[in-house]
């Protein structure tokens, strides 16, 4: 699936000042797909999301959305380009309500099925809500507002990191429970998750990073629970290859 | 690792070389009542002060973080006190000196609390407005010349060239003694913990230092070096005004001093004070047009060479001549040991 | 007692015109985080080319600031854009040293063209004229004039943050410049519109200050600390807050001037540094 992909990374380093964060990584991922990203603390799962929306710097060629360069672009343009991220720890804008929060997508300036309309439909409770100070909301709430929030932009690609990070499982659930009727709009997703159960279940392919490398990459369904604690804990690096 | 297998180092040969040729400067210097004329050792006072207010600014800004525009306070405080001492209670000014520069340094534990509400660009324009409440207080108390000033008449006793030859060893000892001193704090408890809180605040408050009370330190030693150059300044000016005192044109040319020079370095305000008067005999003939050159050139420097004159120095050349930083050196067969990977103990 | 009524609502209407002058540091500031040392100078600068306008062509002020307003904002968009936006870091040093440059910059600027004199722009009869509010208490027309066009600036601009695109867009990026980008927003572009909407707010003040009063190319740092210090006392929570603090310095300094004229500003400075020491957020922090 090379030439189809929807979004390619080519040997991408990424560094923070002195310090090497990723190392040759190639990762792919085709339309319509979910892909799951997994790996331990400090592994570079969400340094891969931040150089491939542009808030770390990575060279033009490495990063490809749809065959054209996009590496280094300003993250702003990548995302008026179709790439939507729903960032660890939420970042709603405190001083914004939740309508305005999730109005905010809409700077991507695409068009497409997602509006308020569509979001409140989502997840109802948000409508209910919507004049409320943003951070005012529980947790799961605040996770359904910058999922929201990047709907409203109409992305082609939406990449979610670590949406499950202190929720209760049951509000998790719910929030899952959603992604079905997310993707079947023909939306494509990265899903960074600490929770290998999860990323299995809700993802077609996985990736396993471990020290800024990829250490496994598979099928979610065929993928055996002893692969991934090779490729998480690198007992045996070659192993994994 | 053992112990023995590394050394630290804060001293470089090139800083070796460096304290013995401004010990032998010095010396050399130190005669100078006796061949030089009045002009040249007035203009070398002069440079004296704006040296040691300028290394006062990078003590704040450079190493502390913290941007002031209002140290003229401290300035106009020295040298007020000094007049007060020398008219009033009829002291030596010349022993008036450090007391006034002490009369500053006290000063600045209760205005710290007032400014030390503030951070970042509050911070620079709320010092501004401290020292402009000074200026106003004083301009307003006629007993001290009010707003057209006072002269220094307790040293009309003192013969002119007494007066001239103690009033550059003064600055001489005293220029010396802040260099040393500034370096002295860097290299200290203070100072390390300074270096660390620039690099993080939060990660060195959890590592135990005390990030108030360290910043306490630097403006208060601060206060006591614009105190001193206040002092020197007026002592060889004989004259003093509050518009000259409080003028927020000392914290501009420092601020040129300083960014020119090479900032958070202990050489570049020494370098950037040569610059300063080299371009101040060169063009200040051009009056307004000369200013505007200063403001572009510290705004050419800042967006462009933030490093400064020095900065470019020593990174091209490896150069430091005054050492603040610990330089590990590991012998080779641990630094070999240390590059292996760590052998996870789970 | 009506004198002291007199003084206090003389006092407000001054505080009208320091409430123009804070309220473009107040948005600078809130958007970006960034200080600007100049900002006095540029509202001397904008009375000066409103003075150059009506001298030299015989337009009237109105006519002076319908030529002025876009360039003025056209210029802070452009001094944001090509030299402020790469001065913005968590460090606010680069951007304090830049500002203090082009302050200097500017005053001797100033200086070389129009001289040191203190000039002040014609405004006709309306300098002079003045209506009765109550026995014992008359204003000047041109400072009851200035305090509404403060109050309408001050409601336009808290009208903009609160219900509008680009207002949302001015918050969202002051909380988060990352995440704000992530949504398709370019901070420098909103910074940049930040700054024009600033200087449109400076050129109105500039060409007030210059009717009222008379400008002089070395007034800007005294225009500054009086803006610095009503930002400081409303706090940042609205733009409502800045004026109170416009309005309270104001009074201030008009029962400083009645008691001795030598002690008005200074009044002015000792109550901002009481403030400051007794409320650090101001009187009217973040309200929601």
């Amino acid at each position: 699936m090379s030439g189809a992909a929807l979004l390619s990374t080519h040997a991408l380093e990424a560094r923070y000042g002195d310090f090497q964060a990723l190392f040759g990584v190639d990762f792919s991922i085709g339309a319509g797909e979910v892909v799951a990203i997994i790996g331990a603390n400090g592994a570079g799962k969400s340094t891969l999301l931040k150089t491939i929306t542009g808030l770390l710097r990575a060279p033009r060629e490495a990063v490809r959305l749809d065959g054209e360069p996009i590496g280094g672009l300003r993250p702003g343009e990548i995302a008026r380009r179709g790439i939507a991220m729903v960032p660890e720890g939420r970042r709603l804008f405190p001083s914004l309500s939740v309508e305005e929060n999730l109005r905010m997508g809409k700077h991507s300036g695409r068009t497409g099925p997602w509006n308020l309309d569509t979001v409140y439909s989502l997840f109802p409770m948000l409508h209910d809500k919507r004049a409320h100070p943003a951070t005012s909301l529980s947790g799961g709430q605040q996770q359904m507002v910058a999922i929201g929030r990047a709907l409203m932009a109409n992305p082609r690609l939406l990449m979610c990191d670590e949406i499950s990070l202190g929720l209760a499982p049951i509000v998790v659930k719910e929030i899952y429970d959603a992604l079905p009727s997310i993707i079947a709009g023909g939306l494509t997703a990265v899903v960074v998750e600490q929770d290998v159960g999860l990323a299995r279940l809700v993802s077609d392919r996985l990736y396993c990073l471990q020290e800024g490398r990829v250490t496994l990459a598979g099928i979610s369904g065929e993928v055996t629970r002893e692969d991934i604690s090779r490729a998480y804990f690198g007992d045996q690096p070659q192993a994994a290859r | 690792m053992s112990a023995a297998s590394f050394t630290v180092h804060q001293g470089t040969a090139a800083s070796r070389i460096a304290g013995i040729v401004a010990l032998v400067g010095i010396a050399f210097l130190s005669t100078a009542p006796w061949w030089a004329e009045s002009g040249w050792m007035r203009e070398f006072n002069e440079m004296a002060c704006y040296l040691i207010f300028a290394m006062m600014w990078n003590l704040l800004a450079g190493y502390g973080g913290m941007v002031s525009i209002g140290q003229q306070a401290y300035l106009g405080l020295g040298g007020y006190v000094l007049v007060a001492l020398g008219n009033f209670a009829g002291l030596n000014p010349f022993v008036a000196v450090p007391i006034a520069a002490v009369a500053a340094m006290i000063a600045a534990f209760p205005i710290s609390r007032i400014a030390f509400r503030l951070s970042g660009g509050h911070f620079a324009i709320g010092t501004w407005v401290i020292a402009e409440v000074l200026r106003l207080t004083i301009a307003n108390i006629s007993a001290i010349g009010g707003g057209s000033g006072t002269s220094l008449i307790a040293l009309r006793g003192i013969d002119r060239a007494t007066r001239e030859s103690v009033t550059f060893w003064l600055c001489l000892v005293s220029v010396a003694a802040s260099v040393g001193l500034v370096y002295w704090f860097l290299r200290s408890r203070q100072g390390l913990a300074l270096l660390a809180i620039r690099d993080s605040e939060g990660a060195s408050e959890s590592q135990g230092v005390d990030v108030g009370r360290t910043k306490l330190w630097v403006y208060v030693v601060a206060a006591f070096g614009c105190g001193l150059a206040g002092a020197l300044y007026f002592l060889g000016n004989l004259r003093i005004s509050p518009d000259a005192a409080f003028s927020v044109n000392w914290t501009a040319f420092s601020i040129f001093i300083v960014m020119v020079g090479g900032i958070a370095t202990i050489e570049g305000p020494i370098i950037g004070v040569i610059v300063f008067f080299l371009l101040n005999r060169l063009f200040s003939d051009y009056g307004t047009w000369y200013l505007v050159g200063l403001g572009l050139l510290a705004i050419l420097a800042t967006t462009r060479f933030p490093k400064g004159l020095w900065g470019y120095v020593s990174s091209r050349a490896g150069l430091h001549l005054f050492p603040v930083h610990r330089r590990l050196s590991i012998d080779e067969a641990d630094g070999a040991e240390q590059g292996k990977p760590m052998k996870a103990a789970s | 007692m009506i004198e002291w009524l007199n003084t206090i609502v003389q006092g407000v209407l001054l505080g009208g015109l320091y409430a123009l002058f804070a309220m473009g540091l107040s948005l600078i500031f809130g958007v970006m985080r960034l200080t600007n040392i100049a900002h006095g100078d540029f509202i001397v600068l904008a009375a000066f080319g409103a003075f150059a306008l009506t001298s030299q062509t015989g337009i009237g002020p109105l006519g002076a600031l319908a030529f002025l307003l876009p360039l003025s904002v056209a210029f802070g968009y452009a001094l944001q854009r090509v030299v402020l936006n790469a001065t913005l870091a968590r460090d606010p040093l680069p951007s304090l040293v830049v500002t203090f440059g082009l302050s200097i910059i500017i005053q001797n600027v100033l200086q070389e063209i129009f001289s040191a004199d203190p000039r002040s722009i014609r405004a006709g009869e309306l300098t002079t004229a003045s209506v009765q509010l109550v026995e014992g208490i008359t204003v000047g027309v041109l400072p009851l004039l200035i305090f509404v066009v403060a109050v309408l600036v001050a409601g336009s601009l808290q009208w903009l943050f609160v219900r509008t695109t680009i207002g949302c867009a001015f918050r969202a990026t002051s909380d988060d410049r990352d995440t704000a980008e992530l949504m398709g927003l370019d901070a420098r572009v909103v910074y940049a519109w930040a700054s024009g909407l600033a200087f449109a707010v400076i050129a109105i003040a500039g060409l007030l200050q210059g009717m009222r009063t008379t400008v002089a190319p070395a007034d800007g740092p005294g225009l500054l600390l009086y803006a610095f210090e009503a930002v400081v006392i409303g706090g940042l929570g609205s733009f409502w807050g800045t004026f109170a603090g416009g309005v309270i310095l104001g009074v201030t300094q008009a029962i400083g001037f009645r008691l001795d004229p030598g002690w008005g500003i200074w009044l002015g400075h000792v109550v901002f540094l009481v403030i400051l020491l007794v409320r650090p957020a101001g009187l009217f922090p973040r309200m929601r």
